[in-house]
């Protein structure tokens, strides 16, 4: 197909056109158009990394609203707020949606706006099925909100270990709920995987070796290899849980030959790299973040990789650390006390190299780093506690108390929302092309550090006064009472600090200074292109030749030529070199994937109330899927 | 509201204060309990150590005097060397560090959770939400079941069986040893043992629907001849009621629904739904620590069992206003 004699007549190449001419044209091929029917079916990884962010933040202020309700009825002993009923809705909409609906969403929505930029090509891989996957998801996370605004929210915990969850304890439809909407998230993670893994492999700008890749795609590749990985787990394990109820199979019914521990292993054979899943790509914010504002390249990148990898495996083993008091062998236990020692080595290697990279860099102290430092301060104590509870004796006292809440909150507000702050400060220019305010950043970001400590460390102390979780009271002999008083205080200065950010956010996104394409002057590939970027990206596709292009190649990149101008083409690269290989067609808008998502999701509801659901739900999604796929003559396939 | 810095200081003299809670893992009163207190210090004062060297390190990379660096790809090889055995060095020492914790932790499991001699068993088994305990003998006449508070003697082993007949608990009795999880279908077992005479209160602390924050236990560690006083007394049935109010709350309790969920023994009750009530008079608490015992106590659960305990499995027992006073008077002097 590269023979030039069969290229359809038509055909204009970017070697035939000036810059200005270039840019209009590619811009009006890769638009997405006006209008409703264009905006539902824009295939634009940026709009629909945009609308992705947007929505798991708004996620994540209904999860912390949930949070700060509870937080008022522990404020006293025996408080009369609420029942527990509507606690134990809480506490399961608050975890749940965190975990669900907010990190993990909202990690893939930063891969699918950034990775495509920072890999230097126009759009990502499969761009209908990310199209696809957002709308699931948001219709997962709808479901799951309106149920609960319906007082038939779940109420079994995030994690709805069974029996309790199953169909004799929990009667009605609120743990159905709880596990279809795991089915509708996933759906939208696995797609969201599949799509980074290919664009990071296969469509990476000339020159990008896998040496040159940004360690922010790389966290982001290990990340959708273990999502791809872990996921299918709790998809299994909440597909029995839901065929228990619906269709009385008996999975976990002791009773009758099932078991209860069943559960507890593939939900934690998930569970435990879904922190990870979180995490890694974090630290991909941070590497980039401490990159650009320690003013050179990072210290150690091979071990950085290499580090991102291992992890990525170990997170596999180290799910039966949250079942040491479930009455698991002890010889097996020690293994599992051994891995999650192991895993704290490759996460010092990282901390080490960051801190080595700041000593040896000129670090600029601007809001994103402010937040990078954050994390490693707050992140090492949740690391160390992480040590502490992996050894069995120490966590037969702590499991299930307050000490781990304290811990797992150091380790995903630290070592994700910390760095997912840092990273919103220091991408939000290339989003939106406006700056945010560095003198709100920093209250933000003051504000937050205090009082997220406050509100959290003296969580530790009352998990050692015998304080467990997922209670709904405590009696005032207790004596925790004032502990809980004070954690708060700081849980409600920590809600408020988000407010601020918001009103960051709001007001820069109107007022805030115009940014430039690159106001960090960063070294990597999504700030060679304006802010916000283009619909095609780059007008031409840089050719690499360092791992911080922009700062090898001060003057203007070299670029590769060559892709048609008049359709959509990216150009695929080999897996390990980049070498060029082939230009492919990628996909046009197409309203299809939302009609599909609709007929997915009313399908998944459905058959929540009835097993039918799924026999009439398959014609109107066969349907979608076979308009979604029909074949339109790509130019590639008529040669 | 308070104001924050009245909360702090509270706070801060409370959590000293709170080293000497009943329900402590910072207040160990047995040998299962200290072993992990002392090994959770020693890896505290390590992980603090560490965090410490690394908050240094942080502050010393930031804010070190440092030369002109105006080109962020100039990297002198000789530095970059230097800080490559440095790095390397503090990984090695990480994963020594790491190594010595491991060690420390598996010496700590062997010991706690090796062969262990208990000349008593208890079977545990959890409710929602309560815990029925039943002492084992070979001799089955000195079998007996209690509920929510066991009694053990001191500097003795004792050897819990831990089942659940509904959903997942856990029992967790913090000044004496950690948590083991009552899971259906099996058994776990757990051995506590107190060093000192007290009472130290437990709670369940795996997640168990509604009232999981109300399932309070209560283990009363006494010398070995109080015990046994105790054992012998929990195995005698119930002594006939001797006044008038107390034979006319038996007549209530026997005539009304609580005889289908509940057991006196030697009163012709013999309900196994709920908690055995032969000597509920003696126990310091009612609805799983939820109540201190006492009369009144007693007349308001058994009212509204839904307003002390929402959710709970006790329905309300329809009496009339002159029957409640008999049977509390009745059921708290099942001494």
């Amino acid at each position: 197909m590269s023979e030039a004699s069969v290229r359809p007549a038509k055909d204009v190449r970017d070697t035939q056109l000036d810059a200005a001419e270039l840019h209009a044209r590619l811009a009006r091929t890769w638009g997405s158009g006006r209008g409703l029917l264009a905006a539902l079916s824009t295939v634009d990884h940026k709009i629909i990394g945009r609308r992705y962010i947007v929505t798991a933040f708004l996620f994540l202020f209904l999860a912390g609203l949930s949070a700060v309700a509870m937080r008022l009825q522990l404020a006293r002993p025996e408080s009369a707020l609420m029942g527990p009923d509507l606690y134990n809705q809480l506490f399961t909409m608050h975890g749940t949606t965190m975990m669900f609906l907010f990190a993990v969403p909202v990690m893939e929505a930063f891969a699918v706006y950034l990775v495509p930029l920072m890999v230097g090509t126009r759009n990502i891989a499969f761009p209908r099925l990310n199209a696809f996957s957002y709308y699931v998801y948001v219709f997962g996370g709808l479901m799951l909100w309106v149920a609960f605004a319906l007082n038939i929210g779940p109420d079994t915990g995030w994690f709805a270990y069974v029996p309790l969850s199953g169909p004799e304890n929990s009667p009605g439809k609120r743990v159905d709920f709880w596990a279809q909407m795991i089915t509708f998230t996933e759906v939208a993670a696995l797609a969201v995987s599949v799509e980074i893994i290919t664009t990071v492999f296969k469509q990476r700008a000339p020159g990008m070796t896998l040496d040159r890749l940004p360690l922010s795609v790389w966290t982001q590749l290990v990340t959708a290899f273990v999502v791809i990985f872990a996921m299918p787990a709790v998809m299994l394990a909440s597909t029995m849980l839901i065929l228990d109820r619906l269709v009385e199979t008996h999975f976990f019914n002791p009773a009758e030959g099932g078991d209860a521990l069943l559960w507890q292993h593939m939900f934690w054979f998930f569970g435990h790299p879904e922190v990870y899943i979180i995490f890694l790509p974090a630290t991909g914010f941070v590497s980039s973040i401490v990159v650009t504002f320690s003013r050179r390249p990072m210290f150690g990148y091979l071990p950085m990789v290499l580090s991102v990898i291992s992890v990525g495996f170990l997170s596999f083993g180290l799910w039966v650390h949250h079942m040491f008091t479930a009455g698991v062998p002890q010889l097996g236990a020690s293994f599992f006390t051994g891995a999650s020692m192991l895993i704290a080595i490759p996460n010092g290697v990282q901390i080490f190299c960051w801190i080595a990279t700041l000593w040896d860099g000129k670090p600029v102290f601007r809001t994103p780093l402010l937040f990078a430092l954050g994390f490693i301060v707050i992140f090492v104590i949740g690391g160390l506690t992480g040590v502490m509870v992996a050894s069995v004796p120490i966590d037969t006292q702590v499991h299930d108390t307050y000490f781990v809440v304290a811990h797992f909150h150091y380790v995903l507000i630290g070592g994700a929302v910390f760095p997912l702050l840092g990273a919103v400060y220091y991408w939000f220019p290339k989003l939106t092309g406006r700056m945010m305010s560095e003198r709100l950043g920093t209250w933000h970001f003051w504000l937050a550090f205090v009082s997220f400590n406050v509100a959290f460390f003296p969580m530790h102390i009352l998990g050692l006064q015998g304080m467990p979780r997922r209670v709904y009271a405590y009696q005032a002999e207790m004596g925790w009472g004032p502990l809980n008083l004070l954690v708060t205080i700081g849980a409600a200065f920590f809600f408020l600090s988000f407010v601020l950010f918001l009103w960051n956010a709001v007001t820069s996104l109107r007022a805030g200074a115009p940014a430039g394409d690159n106001p960090w002057d960063a070294g990597t590939l999504e700030w060679a292109t304006s802010s916000p970027p283009s619909p095609q990206n780059f007008d031409r596709i840089p050719f690499v030749t360092h791992r911080e292009p922009l700062w090898a190649q001060r003057d203007a990149l070299t670029v590769v030529a060559g892709l048609a101008v008049d359709h959509r083409e990216v150009l695929v690269t080999s897996v390990t070199e980049a070498r060029p290989d082939l230009r492919e067609t990628s996909p046009a808008p197409s309203i299809w994937p939302f009609v599909s998502a609709i007929a997915v999701g009313a399908t998944f509801i459905a058959s929540i109330f009835t097993p039918w659901g799924v026999v009439w739900g398959a014609a109107p999604v066969g349907v979608a899927l076979i308009c979604w796929f029909w074949p339109k003559g790509a130019p590639e396939d008529e040669e | 509201m308070r104001s924050p810095r009245h909360a702090v200081v509270v706070a801060a003299s409370l959590a000293l204060a709170g080293c000497e809670g009943w329900q402590s893992s910072l207040d160990p009163k047995g040998p299962h309990a200290s072993a992990i207190h002392d090994l959770f210090w020693f890896f505290t004062a390590v992980c603090a150590l560490v965090w410490a060297l690394v908050v240094l390190a942080l502050a010393w990379a930031l804010w070190r005097r440092r030369g002109l660096r105006p080109d962020p790809l100039s990297i002198q090889g000789g530095r970059e060397r230097r800080l490559t055995i440095v790095v390397s060095t503090l990984v090695a020492l990480t994963g020594v560090t790491l190594i010595g914790l491991t060690i420390a932790s598996y010496a700590s499991q062997r010991r706690l959770f090796g062969p262990q001699e208990a000349r008593l068993t208890i079977r545990i088994t959890g409710h929602q939400w309560w815990w029925d305990a039943v002492y084992e003998d070979p001799d089955p006449q000195r079998t007996f079941s209690t509920a929510n508070e066991i009694h053990v003697p001191v500097n003795q082993p004792v050897l819990l069986k831990l089942e659940a007949s509904d959903v997942i608990h856990s029992l967790w009795v913090p000044s004496l040893a950690g948590k083991q999880d009552l899971i259906p279908g099996r058994q776990n077992l757990l051995t506590i043992q107190a060093d000192r005479a007290g009472v130290y209160r437990g709670q369940c602390a795996e997640f168990c629907g509604w009232q999981h924050a109300h399932m309070g236990f209560l283990v009363v560690a006494q010398p070995q001849q109080d015990f046994d006083a105790w054992r012998n007394q929990q195995i005698v049935a119930r002594a006939p009621p001797d006044d008038e109010l107390r034979k006319q709350g038996e007549g209530v309790f026997l005539s009304s629904t609580c005889v289908t969920c509940h057991t006196v023994r030697g009163a012709g009750a013999g309900g196994r739904v709920g908690p055995d009530l032969t000597h509920v008079g003696g126990r310091q608490y009612i609805a799983a620590g939820a109540l201190r015992m006492s009369a009144e106590a007693l007349a308001a659960w058994i009212v509204d069992p839904q307003g002390v305990k929402p959710g709970v499995h006790m329905p309300a027992t329809p009496l009339r206003p002159d029957q409640v006073q008999p049977l509390a008077a009745y059921l708290e002097g099942l001494k």
